[in-house]
């Protein structure tokens, strides 16, 4: 076998998919852990802390190393999705008259494409709104930091003329997140080889409680502030 | 039993192909799918028809020949067996079923249902095989020791009987469970260990080379194996494979 084969091996790019997934359930806790100081610590304490820690975030040279590796895992993640998917188009030029895929897969696994775009729409929208608006946005100062706290309030506001649809927008876009989670969790787990009859169940569970447990977290933080500011 | 039969119509690989409709009536339940299918023939012989031409050998669900998705599914609505093993009291009086080949780049119609499957064939010679000598001075396979669980895993992954209902079955045209099952069936034994690697790696190899998909993990071909083949062999590739590409000097 040709020393480049496995880079063009329909194998790694599932581990690439499965390795840039998995790394990014990993960025959705800490992204979880930083989100939920806007709840858990509120007023003009809270709003010293949030921007603190923004400015943490933004500047803190190991952290920023890994923001970079967080748009790499995203990137090559979107990338070799949106390949896998064409190959697998052409690998069925003609399809079936009557295709009953609800018999023998859930409807998550067969839906990862289209899951994986309503998140990268959110995405991009998500970024604009604040992580464009911290990095080279007008943004005010607050007793010398960046007020991304007030960024945020203002956004999920109902005194902001669309501050409902981005509430309804981020939870429908989580909602998206843990449908992909359900499959993507355990299934980078099985690309990657990892599989045992004593383990599997164990991470097959813990996939469904992670995509359960972290898109409600992080829907629940819109959606107290939204009804802490009517 | 009265049956409406939706059957998939291809004069040869070039022809665009379209369905056709069959009324097929007086089919006892107990027959098999496919004497009910050699029924519909029959009738269209006697019309003066060109019959449906499909795959069938054994007709006892172990050679893989047959092959047919119907009603949306490979081998028909049951678990666990073959379209000679599926029986008309499956379905009910009345019923309109929909008969379709298998869809994969990677199996192109030879007419109507049948499918050439040889791409499996292909991927067997690129290594799915040990080489040793079998002229007379064959060891006593007994005389190797190997594991209870291990020798029936590997007899688990062997009863793969190449029908290609996995490919058929998922929604990317993906041979993993046939392959892997393949691979395994000799990764687990001894006399498998020392062409494991490059097997791995030339199966693989071989298998994009057919034009399959990828695997995306839906479990789907598990599901409707026939053989029941399990997820495992899929990751236990996917580790050998791994590993194989990493040692590789």
């Amino acid at each position: 076998m040709s020393k480049s084969g496995i880079l063009k091996s329909s194998l790694a790019k599932k581990y690439a998919m499965a390795l840039t997934g998995l790394f990014l359930c990993l960025f959705l806790v800490g992204h979880l852990a930083g989100n939920l100081q806007l709840i858990f610590i509120t007023g003009a304490e809270g709003q010293q802390a949030f921007n603190e820690y923004a400015q943490f975030m933004t500047t803190f040279p190991l952290v920023k190393i890994l923001s970079y590796l967080t748009y790499a895992s995203v990137l090559f993640h979107v990338v070799d999705g949106i390949v896998l998917t064409m190959q697998n188009r052409n690998a069925r030029p003609v399809g079936y008259v009557k295709e009953n895929g609800a018999a023998n897969a859930k409807w998550a696994s067969r839906n990862m494409g289209i899951l994986g775009t309503i998140i990268l729409v959110f995405l991009v929208s998500h970024m604009q709104s604040f992580w464009y608006t911290m990095h080279f946005g007008e943004i005010p100062l607050h007793n010398g930091l960046k007020d991304l706290h007030s960024v945020v309030l203002q956004f999920f506001s109902p005194e902001n003329a669309l501050g409902l649809v981005a509430v309804i927008g981020y939870v429908l876009a989580q909602m998206a997140v843990a449908f992909h989670l359900s499959h993507g969790f355990q299934s980078g787990f099985q690309s990657l080889g990892v599989r045992h009859a004593k383990y599997t169940p164990i991470i097959e569970w813990t996939g469904m409680a992670f995509a359960l447990l972290v898109p409600a977290l992080f829907a629940i933080i819109p959606i107290f502030l939204y009804i802490t500011q009517l | 039993m009265d049956l409406t039969l939706k059957v998939w119509r291809q004069n040869g690989p070039q022809d665009a192909g379209r369905m056709e409709t069959y009324p097929v009536s007086g089919v006892s339940p107990d027959m098999s799918f496919l004497e009910m299918m050699d029924m519909m023939n029959d009738q269209i012989i006697r019309n003066g028809g060109d019959p449906v031409a499909f795959d069938h050998d054994c007709r006892e669900g172990i050679c893989g020949m047959c092959s047919m998705f119907i009603n949306g599914e490979a081998h028909g609505p049951n678990r666990g067996t073959t379209t000679c093993q599926l029986h008309m009291r499956s379905f009910k009086d009345g019923d309109t079923i929909t008969i379709e080949p298998w869809r994969a780049s990677a199996f192109p119609v030879v007419k109507d249902l049948a499918v050439d499957r040889s791409s499996f064939d292909r991927v067997i010679q690129s290594g799915g095989y040990i080489s040793v000598n079998t002229s007379g001075e064959t060891l006593d396979a007994n005389a190797i020791p190997v594991p209870k669980g291990q020798a029936d895993d590997a007899f688990s992954a062997a009863t793969c009987i190449g029908c290609g209902a996995c490919v058929a079955t998922c929604k990317n045209a993906s041979a993993m469970l046939f392959v892997s099952a393949k691979v395994s069936q000799f990764a687990l034994l001894p006399q498998g260990q020392p062409e494991r690697a490059t097997r791995v790696q030339r199966m693989v190899e071989q298998m994009d080379k057919e034009g399959f998909g990828n695997c995306t993990n839906t479990g789907a071909c598990a599901v409707e194996c026939p053989k029941g083949i399990d997820l495992s062999n899929i990751a236990r590739m996917n580790r050998d494979y791994l590993s194989a590409s990493a040692k590789e000097e």
